[in-house]
């Protein structure tokens, strides 16, 4: 069985090729680049082969290492696939060669730091998404703060000290409390049981008190509802957005924000179910105010990239919708949703970047008529644009439609049974199609429509390898948008089992049905 | 491959070939593309539709392609159902289409976008097959925002003017609106029967124990989405706007074929309807006072294409009073004779614009009949027909609504024949005014644009001639009794049988008072109208305002929207509160750190003080509680 | 008064002399003498424990202690020199610059 030794391949590759670059001379930058791409090609065919090697059937985790760590507390490397976050991390490495291909033209500073920071933060992601141990994953987690402080705050616009400062401080200041829970959490079962573990597996189903659980997931919450982000936590990512480079905004939209649903949907509400039946009017409400907020506040920006930060917020309004339905379609729509919206926002970050390289203004006024100056450009941003609104084909629809559907299935009986609050949360979120239009519309109508017009002409149009990037970005949109159910078939029994402990159902010994 | 799914990709390969290879190809190939593919799923339709009555036609062709998504036990499939509705609906779209199909090639000859153009056409042309065709309500939702993208993408097909890509936009968010209805529609149906085949929701609805969901709710969810895409009171305020697309988009799309998605819809879930009276009750207003309404706005329009519209707008009104008295089959049957004139109208239109270089002014026209006579014999065909003249083909099915609306046992009454009839009557008249205004009288027309004047190319003729030909004849296939056996005709009530004779006498006599009152007022050029419309100067202003919706929608909702947007939520909530309570955290620390900062004052001395004094108070803590 | 307590006393009495001193001179010279009498009259303290309890790790840590005190003398005096070489002064106010 070699794929556990891929799947460690995988998640230490990037780092081979930190070193790597690291070991070349100053000033060969064409080699630097060549080399991350290759490196980066060379992680996302392995994770496209675990993928499909991927088995649906199996439940629990797969390729998986253990190794002890730290053996006395009950920390372990341990490092596995589960259907959690095998979309996930085949998005992440997925978008890995792109975000590199994509920053070939943009960054000329610093190069071999960058790319450093750029394998850097691959790293940490997959090994916090892989990680199948609660100490293991906080360390990845808090590492990925890292290479984002210095690529927003080196790479960055005008304002990045500002930015990166603020989203630093956020999210370290969720993360304390996390460490802090953490910490609590694994000590207070070791105090009752008497083991001492930080595997996930070993914390679910383990019944703490409800009023520990409920300071715990509030702990965790806040954490992840900052890295979410939910409103009215969000504010650093439109800073964050703007002033980074946009290889870290693809990484940002793309794969960071992920982190925070993935964790709600992997350690919080399953090791806190009790409490999170107590907190899910909060986030369910929580989640569609950023449904509407971000949709609303994406309506005026006059930023283009501010436009795509908030349209953000409110696509993963709908991730945390799906997860708090607790009904197994909508949790399928949230994972989904997922890797639609790194899809989707990872590609317009690309495109918005393109646009800034010819351009160098990211405001909307400046813009009109781009269907007439660069009209494969155009068209690739349509297609974006359609996929962000959701409409049906595409990937953003698939997820949008499942979660809401699922939302509305959990809703009604609840109507029925004389809890009227999440129907009226999941009415609103299917309204929130028409404000996703509304502002995304917007935008393609500025950028693209009306009287051809740009600060800097002429332009060129996309060359081979920005629409090589794009084109891999909209295969991806369109075979989720109509094939999603090889994507879905493999998520399901984790989905389920995430659906069984949150809903507190006693654990049973064939999870399948 | 299997019939129905050949039938659908069919443009959908049109589309990636012209899009992908037209602009290099040239315009033979995207001629043969474009129209070729439209053309060959007509002829596959008639197969399968031969096909369908070989089988009794009471037995549908089914085809399932794949499984679109699995989850836990349900699972939605992406399917194709072929029965008499579905049939009617396919011929429509593939024969109209193909025709404006044909007619664009004349019609676009010179334009730079040819091959999008047509690449656009076929992308549409396959939504609304997958619409039509859907076996599953998914399948047809997906058809359904599809043919809003296409829509989107052909009324801003001339994007560089912001007008008309804003038209375009428009469009889009309002059928959004409405599409919210058909989600959460769909979603309760979903949630009550687990499943989105209509096929298997009407056998739900009609099966002895009742689904525990109230039809009416589901129907009038579907109707909120239905009224969006069909344009009926209030969505309906895109429609006029979406003529900014070239005009055999506005034939196909804007009048033919996609606003009369909404009809299918109902028609199609007819099984829902049966059992939901309140949402049939609801329909046939919404589809009276659309009906009525925008009749009146058509009365005072100047613009050609804007009177078609709002005259498509009101049509299809009397579709949805007949779907909401029970008569689905007779609203499929007026949208079939509705799709042939009111393409043929908006063609001839297109042919009027195409002759004049672009002028949409009627009191600009005038005297046309002479110098384009062919655009002439066939206008005039269809107007009569639009009209209710008989025997034209709008006759009959609009005098069979007319009857349903006043004798249906499921929700007809005289109050709804008066106010459809006085619709009737406005249509007759304002169709009138623009034959007269457009093709007879004395030219009012520029020298230099009476100069150029000159029929339309055979592609857009011969088209024209078919159109024309179908409006005549068109009354005659019978329609309402092919589809009877799926979409049954409502009882009469009691009593009014005998009053069928009086009403259709009635509403000759209507069309023909229309016809008069058009030729008394408009029969002399403009003066007359004019005279008219400085004495009943407020009604004039509220008409040709349109009733200020737009206005009303703008302050209503668009201005306050963009209000709590800036204002409450970006200025107050973002910047002020939420950043703002965070800046000032960060302020707040480093003045404090300043302010602390000076106890390090550097001396020695002081510090050991400090320190003696701390350690004495820590001793003497522990004193105190030790 | 015993012995053992007599002792005691002596020993706070230099401890409080060597604090005061520190505390109130400003000279770096004479309060690296204070300092050097508070840890006298620590040592003394730890003499006088140990002998009282008759160990002999006591005796053995004081040695201990004054090996560190020596060395720390060593550090501490050239330091001293240095900074006075710079300012002429021996003041310890003439160095304030630390200070937030």
């Amino acid at each position: 069985m070699a794929e556990p030794l891929i799947l460690q391949l995988v998640l230490w590759l990037p780092v081979l090729g930190m070193l790597a670059i690291a070991c070349l001379p100053q000033g060969r930058d064409g080699l630097v680049r060549g080399l991350s791409l290759g490196f980066m090609l060379g992680q996302a065919a392995l994770a496209a082969w675990l993928y499909l090697a991927f088995d649906p059937a199996q439940p629990g985790l797969q390729f998986a290492t253990d190794v002890p760590w730290i053996a006395e507390w009950g920390i372990h490397y341990r490092i596995g696939m589960d259907g959690i976050n095998v979309l996930l991390v085949a998005m992440t490495a997925f978008l890995g060669p792109l975000v590199v291909a994509g920053a070939f033209s943009a960054i000329n500073k610093d190069i071999k730091l960058f790319y450093a920071m750029v394998f850097f933060i691959q790293f940490a992601m997959l090994g916090a998404f892989l990680a199948q141990d609660l100490f293991l994953f906080y360390v990845f987690w808090e590492a990925m703060l890292i290479p984002m402080f210095l690529i927003i705050g080196i790479w960055g616009g005008e304002r990045r000290i500002y930015a990166t400062v603020k989203f630093v401080l956020y999210t370290a200041f969720g993360s304390i409390l996390m460490l802090a829970a953490v910490i609590y959490l694994v000590y207070a079962l070791q105090q009752r049981d008497g083991i001492s573990s930080f595997a996930f597996t070993d914390l679910y189903d383990r019944n703490l008190p409800l009023d520990a659980q409920l300071w715990l997931l509030a702990a965790f919450s806040l954490s992840f509802a900052i890295k979410v982000p939910m409103v009215p936590l969000h504010t650093w990512l439109p800073d964050a957005h703007v002033e980074a480079p946009t290889a870290g905004s693809v990484i940002l939209a793309g794969v960071l924000l992920k982190m925070g649903t993935y964790g709600f949907m992997k350690l919080g509400f399953p090791l806190f179910p009790e409490a999170t039946q107590v907190f899910t009017p909060l986030l369910m409400s929580l989640a569609v105010i950023s449904i509407v907020y971000g949709a609303c506040l994406a309506l005026v920006q006059d930023d283009i990239k501010k436009i795509i930060a908030y349209s953000s917020i409110s696509h993963l309004g709908y991730v945390m919708l799906g997860l708090l339905s607790l009904d197994l379609i909508g949790i399928q729509g949230a994972l989904i949703q997922m890797v639609s919206h790194g899809l989707v926002a990872g590609g317009l970050f690309l495109m918005v970047g393109m646009l800034y390289e010819r351009c160098h203004t990211r405001e909307l006024a400046q813009y009109g008529g781009l269907a007439r100056l660069l009209p494969v450009f155009a068209l690739f941003f349509t297609v974006l644009t359609l996929a962000s609104i959701g409409l049906p084909t595409t990937s953003g629809f698939t997820g949008e439609f499942m979660v809401l559907l699922g939302a509305f299935n959990a809703a009604w009986p609840l109507h029925e049974a004389g809890q009227s609050l999440p129907l009226v949360l999941a009415v609103i979120a299917v309204s929130g199609v028409v404000l996703g239009a509304l502002y995304m519309l917007r935008l393609a109508q500025q950028l693209l429509f009306g009287a051809a017009r740009a600060p800097h002409q002429p332009l060129r149009d996309l060359d081979l390898r920005e629409r090589s990037i794009l084109v891999a970005i909209v295969v991806a949109v369109f075979a989720l948008g109509l094939f999603p159910d090889s994507a879905l078939r493999k998520t399901e029994l984790a989905a389920r089992e995430y659906q069984r402990v949150v809903s507190g159902a006693p654990a049973t010994p064939e999870s399948a049905p | 491959m299997d019939l129905l799914t050949t039938i659908v990709a069919l443009p959908l390969l049109g589309f990636v070939l012209n899009g992908l290879l037209g602009p290099r190809l040239g315009k033979t190939f995207v001629n043969v593309v474009g129209c070729g593919m439209p053309l060959l799923s007509f002829a596959l339709v008639l197969l399968a539709f031969l096909r369908l009555q070989a089988g009794g036609g009471t037995q549908p062709l089914v085809e399932t392609v794949y499984t679109w998504a699995t989850v836990g036990a349900s699972s939605f499939e992406i399917g194709f159902w072929f029965d008499r509705l579905s049939a009617v609906m396919a011929l429509v779209i593939t024969g109209v289409g193909s025709l404006i199909h044909i007619y664009s090639t004349g019609y676009m000859r010179d334009d730079a976008g040819y091959a999008r153009y047509f690449a656009y056409l076929n992308l549409f042309v396959f939504f609304m097959l997958l619409l039509v065709l859907g076996r599953s309500l998914l399948v047809c939702f997906v058809g359904w925002e599809g043919v809003g993208l296409a829509s989107w993408l052909l009324i801003g097909f001339w994007f560089d003017d912001p007008a008309k890509a804003a038209a375009g936009k428009k469009a889009f968010i309002t059928n959004r609106i409405g599409d919210a209805g058909f989600l959460l529609g769909m979603f309760l149906l979903y949630r009550t029967l687990g499943t989105l085949d209509m096929d298997q929701v009407n056998a739900a609805f009609s099966a002895a124990a009742l689904p525990a969901v109230s039809a009416s709710l589901v129907g009038i969810l579907l109707f909120i989405g239905a009224t969006g895409k069909s344009a009926q009171i209030p969505l309906h305020v895109w429609l006029p706007d979406a003529m900014a697309g070239p005009t055999p988009v506005s034939a196909l799309i804007h009048a033919a074929t996609m606003v009369t998605a909404g009809v299918y819809l109902v028609a199609r879930l007819n099984g829902v309807y049966l059992h939901a009276p309140e949402a049939s009750q609801v329909i046939a207003v919404v589809g009276v006072l659309t009906a009525f309404l925008a009749a009146t706005i058509a009365v005072v329009q100047t613009d050609i294409k804007k009177v078609l519209a709002y005259s498509t707008i009101s049509q299809l009104g009397f579709m949805f009073v007949a779907l909401g008295v029970g008569a689905p089959a007779v609203a499929v049957f007026h949208l079939c004779t509705h799709a042939f004139f009111k393409a043929c109208l908006f063609l001839g239109a297109g042919s009027v614009i195409h002759a004049l270089g672009g002028e949409q002014d009627i009191r600009r026209m005038g005297g046309l009949a002479k110098r384009i006579p062919v655009t002439f014999a066939t206008f005039a065909v269809a107007t009569a027909a639009i009209a209710g003249i008989p025997p034209l083909a709008g006759f009959f099915s609009k005098d069979e609504i007319l009857w349903f609306a006043f004798a249906s046992g499921s929700g007809g009454s005289p109050l709804l024949w008066v106010l459809a009839s006085s619709a009737a009557l406005l249509t007759a008249f304002y169709m009138f005014r623009l034959l007269w205004l457009t093709f007879l009288g004395t030219s009012r027309m520029d020298a230099e644009v009476a100069h150029h004047v000159h029929e339309s190319p055979w592609s857009m003729t011969g088209v024209l001639l078919v159109l024309a030909a179908l409006s005549a004849l068109g009354g005659l296939i019978p329609i309402a009794h092919f589809l009877e056996p799926l979409l049954p005709l409502p009882a009469v009530r009691d009593g009014f049988a005998h009053h069928q004779t009086t009403l259709v006498v009635i509403s000759v006599l209507l069309a023909l008072a229309g016809l008069a009152t058009a030729t008394w007022v408009y029969g002399k050029g403009l003066a007359r109208g004019e005279s008219l419309a400085t004495r009943l100067a407020p009604l004039h202003r509220l008409l040709s305002g349109k009733y200020f919706v737009d206005e009303a929608y703008a302050a209503l909702l668009g201005r306050p929207l963009q209000w709590l947007s800036a204002r409450v939520f970006l200025d107050l909530g973002d910047r002020r509160l939420l950043d703002g309570s965070l800046d000032g955290m960060a302020s707040a620390a480093r003045r404090a750190a300043g302010r602390l900062g000076r106890i390090q004052s550097g001396s020695l001395q002081f510090y050991m003080v400090l320190a003696v004094a701390g350690a004495a108070a820590s001793l003497g803590w522990m004193w105190w509680h030790g | 008064m015993d012995r053992a307590q007599f002792l005691l006393m002596v020993s706070m009495l230099l401890f409080t002399t060597g604090l005061l001193g520190v505390m109130i001179r400003r000279n770096a010279l004479v309060m690296l003498m204070c300092m050097e009498l508070m840890l006298n009259g620590v040592i003394l303290s730890l003499v006088t424990f140990a002998q009282h309890s008759g160990t002999l790790s006591g005796a053995v840590l004081v040695f201990l202690v004054f090996v560190v005190a020596a060395a720390e003398i060593a550090i501490a005096i050239p330091i001293v020199m240095q900074l006075a070489r710079q300012r002429r002064t021996l003041d310890v106010e003439a160095w304030r610059e630390l200070k937030g």
